[in-house]
């Protein structure tokens, strides 16, 4: 698989998360691909889960629904806001799941240089207690989902016996 | 404190400039307060101030039968919080591999339509 660059994700206080990723295309078609709906469908949300709903209206004011569904069947919607929106370069959204409380904002720039894009996104939570949540679930679900992948595609018995995480 | 609480915990400790700077000066080895207070422009209460925040973390321990009571770092809470980190990039890592492939397809695709342009 090609990777052209990997992601990096840094905590620079304990209510947001900043990760920095290069893309190996020009930032219109990655801001496409983070805005449209045919496009989302193709990347977006854990391993093994599909988007079964996907509207976005982009535009300031205007917003996005997502309701993704898992491979047991199980739910997760999330909804959001556009707050400010600079296509191809900069857009800025508030986003909550319906299953936690609260509304996170997420800043997201694309710096384009030489054909490659930089995308720079910074979540910031309402509280330490918001992220620790949204992380808990539905993050370290698709974590271990996909180590579970990768364990059945290695289909080795060693491969199996990665160390769990405690907690 | 539960596995949460104790993330918060580091995570705050690690939110601020100077704290990062003790623990690395820490890893070099273990160091009494006005060892520690040396390299920054503060008075020792102050560094005791950010010393207490990170044993409090359980970042750092103090060795109290010594007379200096020197300060070390303490890897595990560290560990936890990589891990919680790493957890979280490994997910968007596996989105955004996704996403190389689509752009991959959407350049090749727009190549097609320039050269059927021609």
């Amino acid at each position: 698989m090609k990777n052209t660059g990997t992601l990096k994700v840094n905590t620079p206080t304990d209510r947001e998360i900043v990760m920095t990723r290069v893309f190996d295309a020009p930032r219109r078609m990655v801001f496409d691909a983070f805005s449209k709906p045919e496009l989302l469908k193709r990347w977006f949300g854990p391993w093994g889960w599909c988007l079964v709903v996907c509207d976005v209206d982009l535009r300031v004011g205007g917003g996005f629904r997502f309701v993704m569904r898992g491979p047991d069947g199980r739910e997760m919607g999330m909804r959001g806001v556009y707050r400010e929106i600079v296509a191809p370069e900069r857009s800025v959204h508030m986003e909550s799941f319906d299953d936690y409380p609260g509304e996170s904002q997420v800043t997201a720039v694309f710096a384009e240089q030489r054909g490659k894009t930089t995308l720079t996104a910074t979540v910031l939570y309402p509280s330490k207690e918001v992220r620790d949540a949204v992380i808990k679930s539905g993050m370290e679900h698709g974590a271990a989902e996909s180590y579970d992948k990768l364990a059945e595609l290695l289909a080795s018995p060693e491969a199996g016996s990665t160390e769990k995480a405690s907690g | 404190m539960n596995s949460s609480q104790r993330l918060d915990a580091t995570f705050a400790a690690l939110a601020d400039p100077t704290r990062r700077a003790i623990l690395a000066r820490l890893a070099s080895g273990e160091a009494s307060v006005s060892e520690l207070a040396k390299p920054f422009a503060m008075t020792q209460p102050a560094i005791s101030k950010h010393l207490k925040v990170l044993e409090r973390a359980g970042l750092i321990s103090q060795w109290r039968n010594a007379q200096c009571r020197p300060r070390r770092l303490e890897a595990k809470p560290l560990a936890a919080a990589t891990d919680w980190l790493e957890n979280y990039r490994r997910f968007w890592e596996e989105q955004f591999q996704r996403l190389d492939t689509l752009l991959d397809e959407m350049k090749a695709k727009e190549k097609k339509r320039a050269r059927k342009k021609r």
